[in-house]
């Protein structure tokens, strides 16, 4: 079992006929992803990989009972897009655009306030679920069904990570890539509370970066609300330039948030496992699983 | 993007926020012509560079007459200026802001950018501005007001009257306070803004309210609906290597280290990054190569580390995936390679997808690699082989 989605969960892709989208839901149909369409405006009533195009949204969900959808329109349509879906009533979107502008992902945010819509992103690899199915533009490589819960800001990195876990012998039950953007759907507190009541995750891995402030958030409610499941975390970025900022307020935001140390020491005074050193990850993960 | 102050003051004024008079100058006498045309018999010579923190560092001088503004602006432009924001190497002076000295009574700071946990806009003021700020604030907390934006509806006069209530102002000065607040928020909606900071905000013996200092930064990714601000980029301010890499798809950041990094994905770079600096390696840089980089723009990432003289061995850590496969790096680097000549230790760490077909092409091609299976191992290898060549 997985969070969010599994194999059954119907799935359609709006900018579907794009380079981008048919590479990548090509690769999730493969993997066993139940696409059931796509959302083109002024392509409704055509086919693309075998599947019926549709003008909107709402005829989609219509017509094929979709609940989920991947987002791959380009940045200046992306936030339309969204809320084209958040009105639709779909549940779940995984948007991968890059560089929208954070002025509409503010917009976006907003409109989710009360919806029954959960998102994934911007700027998101995708979800994956070992051997059943993945929307998004994640490799399928060296994962492994399991039980460890990876939610992570970094792609490539994510990669990394599953297989250092794999190469322990574990397995990962979902991994959620929540994007690398300022402003973003689902967070890491969003995504500990769903792998703490999956009864299939044992281990949930946090991989954040410099900036933002999941991680903050992530330590200010496991310190209120003790982790039910082992949880560990690296925090990349511990070495980065500090020193090119403009202004007081440019990187930092809100003051005194966002530097990689304050985030591992509020992680870790929350009962966090901290990865040592990135090369470490999968072995942290072992180690903790082992002692719990 | 950044602005310069001037370019920050002349959108904010458009809007409705208040500055003192002032004139930009490229010489000493269009300084002079400056100071004698805005009137006044005080002024500030500011240094216009994309780095704050210039007071402190000789970068804004006061004059009382107009020959002593073309001395200060002598003395400013064409030189380095190094603040704490500028790195050691400091900022070419290229151009000065003159504007009259305002005589002023407080001190305000009042800034608006994206509150990232809240996913909204926030005002951010305290009672007292400065350069300081940061750090008092760190400090006390409590001293930060803050008030969070609602996309809908904007800025509300009670909202703003509140805030500058809590900031301790009254009377008329607060009436302007309440319309700069809403004029702030509608500047960085309409112009797409990331941050605009004023700091200070002064109350002046006059009881006006005015924008002393503005720093101001919009967002790159809404440019494409901004036409109109596209000018205000200065494209000199950029080192002209991250400028060109920008055009290629890749995310670099000069370092002062001796190792030549390449990585996709921002994560990984940082990661591995991380790991060379604890394992006593010191990266020459910090290269991300975005996912939909071709073979064509690795090809340029990596002639950009084939030529720096500070690199004495390079490293590449791949993970394909996405879009982006290990064999198309693989053959912008043997490309490189071939053009530009490979003079110090290459090691190359490709996993994910295709990642064995990148290994057999640079082995065909004849390019000397170290192949590492680990990020561990790569990381151990680079260090080494820096080291050996450093030594």
């Amino acid at each position: 079992m997985a969070i969010l989605i599994d194999s059954d969960t119907k799935v359609i892709c709006q900018g579907f006929t794009g380079a981008q989208a048919t590479y990548h839901m090509e690769r999730a149909i493969a993997y066993g992803t139940k696409v059931v369409g796509g959302v083109v405006p002024g392509k409704g009533g055509r086919g693309h990989l075998g599947l019926p195009v549709f003008d909107t949204v709402a005829e989609a969900r219509a017509a094929t009972g979709a609940t989920a959808s991947a987002v791959f329109v380009p940045p200046r349509n992306a936030a339309a897009a969204i809320i084209e879906s958040i009105d639709a009533g779909i549940e779940l979107l995984v948007c991968v655009t890059e560089r929208i502008p954070v002025l509409d992902m503010v917009r976006v945010k907003r409109r989710l306030e009360g919806s029954g819509t959960r998102l994934i992103g911007p700027n998101s690899q995708g979800i994956l679920i070992p051997g059943r199915c993945k929307i998004g533009v994640m490799p399928a490589h060296l994962e492994r069904p399991g039980k460890v819960g990876i939610a992570s800001r970094s792609a490539s990195l994510t990669s990394e990570v599953i297989e250092q876990i794999s190469g322990q012998r574990l397995g990962q039950s979902t991994s959620i890539g929540i994007g690398g953007d300022p402003v973003h759907g689902m967070g890491f507190v969003d995504c500990l509370k769903l792998f703490f009541e999956d009864p299939n995750t044992e281990c949930v891995v946090l991989l954040g970066e410099i900036g933002g402030s999941d991680e903050e958030e992530a330590a200010a409610y496991l310190s209120a609300n003790p982790a039910p499941k082992p949880v560990v975390a690296y925090v990349a970025g511990l070495h980065a330039p500090t020193e090119r900022r403009m202004g007081h307020a440019g990187t930092v935001n809100v003051f005194g948030q966002g530097d990689a140390a304050a985030k591992i020491a509020a992680l870790s005074a929350a009962g966090v496992t901290i990865a040592p050193s990135p090369a470490e990850i999968g072995l942290t993960v072992r180690q903790t699983v082992r002692a719990a | 993007m950044n602005l310069h102050e001037y370019q920050a003051k002349e959108l904010l004024r458009r809007h409705g926020v208040k500055s003192p008079a002032g004139q930009l100058a490229r010489s000493a006498e269009e300084a002079a012509d400056a100071a004698r045309q805005i009137g006044g018999d005080r002024w500030a010579v500011k240094a216009q560079i994309h780095a704050g923190l210039r007071q402190g560092a000789g970068g804004v001088k006061f004059c009382d007459t107009p020959e002593s503004v073309a001395e200060a602006a002598a003395t400013l432009l064409g030189h380095r200026l190094v603040t704490p924001q500028t790195g050691a190497k400091g900022k070419l002076v290229r151009s000065v802001y003159v504007e009259q000295a305002v005589a002023h009574e407080r001190e305000i700071y009042l800034a608006a950018l994206v509150d990232r946990s809240a996913g909204r806009v926030a005002l951010i003021a305290a009672r007292e501005g400065g350069n300081d700020i940061e750090a008092r604030l760190a400090a006390a907390p409590d001293q930060m007001l803050s008030l969070v934006i609602d996309p809908e509806t904007g800025v509300s006069e009670a909202e703003a009257r509140d805030l500058a209530g809590k900031l301790g102002l009254s009377g008329g000065i607060a009436d302007q306070a309440v319309a700069l607040m809403q004029a702030v928020d509608k500047a960085f909606t309409e112009c797409d803004a990331s941050l605009i900071e004023i700091n200070p905000l002064v109350v002046t013996s006059e009881g006006d309210l005015l924008a002393l200092d503005v720093k101001m930064v919009l967002d790159d990714n809404a440019q494409f609906r901004h036409s109109d601000l596209a000018d205000l980029r200065d494209e000199e301010e950029v080192d002209p290597a991250e400028l060109e890499a920008k055009l290629y798809n890749l995310n670099y950041v000069r370092l002062d280290g001796n190792i030549g990094v390449m990585v996709n994905g921002a994560g990984l770079a940082l990661a591995t990054v991380d790991l060379l600096k604890e394992q006593g390696g010191d990266p020459a840089d910090f290269m991300d190569v975005r996912p939909e980089a071709t073979r064509a723009q690795v090809t340029y990432g990596f002639k950009l580390l084939l030529r720096n003289p500070a690199i004495n061995a390079i490293l590449v850590n791949i993970y394909g995936g996405g879009i982006l496969r290990c064999d198309t790096v693989a053959e912008g680097i043997a490309t490189a390679c071939k053009e530009e000549g490979l003079r110090v230790p290459l090691i190359v760490r490709a996993a994910g997808t295709n990642g064995e077909l990148a290994r057999k092409i640079l082995m065909s091609q004849g390019i000397p690699v170290t192949f590492a299976q680990t990020l561990a191992q790569a990381a151990a290898k680079v260090v080494e082989a820096a080291g050996r060549k450093a030594a």
